[in-house]
């Protein structure tokens, strides 16, 4: 103890001062993942997994009704007389299927027709007792646009009295409103939990630095860079955040595995319409990776305004 | 005037008020040579802290001109403020020890932060836990060791990068006399050997003894008198006119 340690060489503290962005770990306490962000950062990603899921499905739901129906076209020959009904339907099938434009055209048999109409009409469907228009579905090779519809409604209008002709996307068109609604509120709810995480990750990171602000004091006038404490602190919300998007994922992933099963047992063709696809799990897989985003970018600037505060 | 070694510190007529409040220091113009022991003294409360602060970088004053390093602070942006801190030691008043992280590790701090390679980190500060008389508790955090112990761990962080100027605030208030005698040796040691500016804070008159070569500056309600000649040029050592302070 009566000689002082020895001292560097000469130029050796240069070599300290030379080098920049050393590792600053352990001059915080370690993450423990003992605080509630993790797990809020996990249900807020939970529900924007399902929510981006769910505006997914619902927008491939659309896209795939319209691109069925985009170019159909029913024609419906109203007539109380069977014989007569009979006869014009196939006048009908021939003036449509001698069309140009026209690629498929089918006659509903009756007993299809019964069949669809009997859960409402009950045995009345089959007894014929209930005049059932004879129903024919057009597809085209182009959009049934108005002016399509109009020319088909011409050419029939000679030779089949009673034909009315209607774009069969016209009577999903409120449908097709309804899914742009859920769709534009998937979008509002991924938007605003966005930012509910943005704001539990600047209350998080406020209130680590508050905590920490006597070590922060001491080594920010120890020369420690305004860089080295950010880096400190994003190391730490970065495993929290990390760790919170995986659970939630994780959690959002199995929701909507169940709930896609649930749909799948309604062996309904428009819900089958409504599955993911592999790009649409790419932006779901994305999900997690901007919520890190977020978090580090939020804690970031945080953290700079309150280093701001100091000399 | 030629003749004059570069100044380490250079205040022009300096004040600091802190908020609406009266000043804490008043007009305090004042250079510090490289290579000088000064001591800094007054009775509690004139103002020794405050100035220290201005001196560690911990505080911008009111008004009038600081020179550090040949640097202009009141102008210099921030950012740059960390290369400045790296060539300080500071011993603070109530230590300021990082409290979950070891004797080792605080005293390591400074190197880390400079991003010293950390085989040199573990040399150095070995040495100088040894030197202090610490290397059993080198494992211990602060809450779990004396004041003397916390105190030492202070100073050897506060000389472990081997400062330009060492600033400590009472650095042996709670050590024993014959601690406080080695921990002066080690002020004098980096004095005498690096050329560290040393400028200790202390009531203890017995002190300034112990330090020949010292120069003496006294704080009275903010205000600095000069009752050794420390301020002139060339300055002339305390114990000269020790009983002046």
């Amino acid at each position: 103890m009566n000689t002082p340690p020895p001292m560097p060489e000469a130029g050796e503290e240069e070599a300290f001062a030379d080098s920049r962005g050393h590792s600053a770990a352990r001059l915080l306490p370690p993450t423990r993942f003992a605080g509630p962000i993790p797990w809020v950062i996990a249900i807020l990603i939970a529900l924007v997994v399902i929510a981006a899921a769910g505006g997914l499905a619902l927008r491939n739901l659309a896209t795939s009704a319209q691109a069925d129906l985009s170019a159909a076209v029913t024609v419906q020959v109203i007539e109380a007389n069977p014989d007569l009904r009979a006869a014009r339907g196939a006048a009908a099938v021939r003036v449509l299927t001698a069309m140009d434009g026209v690629q498929a055209v089918r006659l509903v048999p009756e007993a299809e027709l019964a069949a669809l109409l009997e859960p409402w009409l009950g045995e009345g469907a089959t007894s014929g007792d209930v005049p059932i228009p004879a129903l024919i579905d057009v597809e085209l090779t182009r959009s049934a646009d108005p002016a399509e519809v109009a020319r088909i409604e011409a050419a029939l209008a000679q030779n089949v009295p009673g034909a009315r002709v209607d774009a069969q996307s016209d009577w999903l068109r409120p449908v097709y409103g309804a899914l742009a609604a859920l769709q534009w509120l998937a979008l509002g709810l991924i938007t605003l939990v966005a930012l509910a995480t943005a704001a539990a990750v600047w209350l998080a990171a406020r209130n680590a630095f508050a905590g920490a602000r006597d070590t922060v004091e001491i080594i920010h006038l120890l020369g420690a860079t305004d860089r080295q404490i950010s880096a400190v602190f994003l190391r730490t919300v970065l495993y929290e955040a990390a760790f919170g998007a995986a659970v939630g994922t994780a959690l959002g992933v199995a929701a909507v595995w169940l709930l896609g099963q649930q749909f799948a047992a309604l062996d309904s063709g428009m819900a089958g319409g409504g599955g993911l696809a592999f790009k649409d799990w790419l932006v779901i897989a994305a999900v997690p990776l901007a919520g890190v985003l977020i978090a580090l970018l939020t804690a970031r600037i945080t953290i700079a305004l309150a280093l701001k505060d100091m000399l | 005037m030629n003749d004059r070694p570069a100044e380490i510190v250079k205040f022009d007529n300096v004040g600091l008020r802190y908020g609406t409040d009266p000043e804490v220091l008043s007009n305090l113009s004042f250079t510090l040579y490289p290579g000088s022991f000064y001591f800094l003294t007054g009775a509690s409360g004139a103002g020794k802290t405050s100035l220290l602060k201005l001196l560690y970088l911990a505080q911008r004053p009111s008004r009038g001109a600081i020179r550090m390093f040949g640097q202009d602070l009141i102008t210099m942006p921030r950012e740059r403020l960390p290369d400045l801190r790296r060539g300080l030691g500071v011993v603070f008043q109530n230590f300021r020890l990082v409290q979950h992280l070891t004797a080792f590790d605080n005293v390591a701090l400074p190197l880390r932060l400079a991003g010293a390679d950390e085989k040199r980190v573990v040399k150095a500060v070995s040495d100088m836990l040894e030197w202090v008389g610490l290397a059993h508790r080198s494992h211990a955090i602060p809450a779990t060791m004396s004041g003397g112990e916390q105190q030492r761990v202070a100073i050897a962080r506060a000389v472990i990068a081997r400062p330009k100027m060492l600033i400590a605030d009472e650095p042996t208030g709670n050590v024993d006399p014959e601690m406080a005698l080695k921990l002066l040796r080690l002020f004098e040691a980096l004095n005498h050997r690096v050329g560290t500016t040393v400028v200790v804070a202390t009531h203890d008159v017995h002190l300034l003894k112990k330090v020949p070569d010292s120069l003496i500056m006294r704080l009275n309600k903010g205000q600095l008198s000069d009752p050794t000649g420390a301020l002139r040029y060339p300055p002339r050592p305390a114990t000269t006119s020790g009983s002046g302070v």
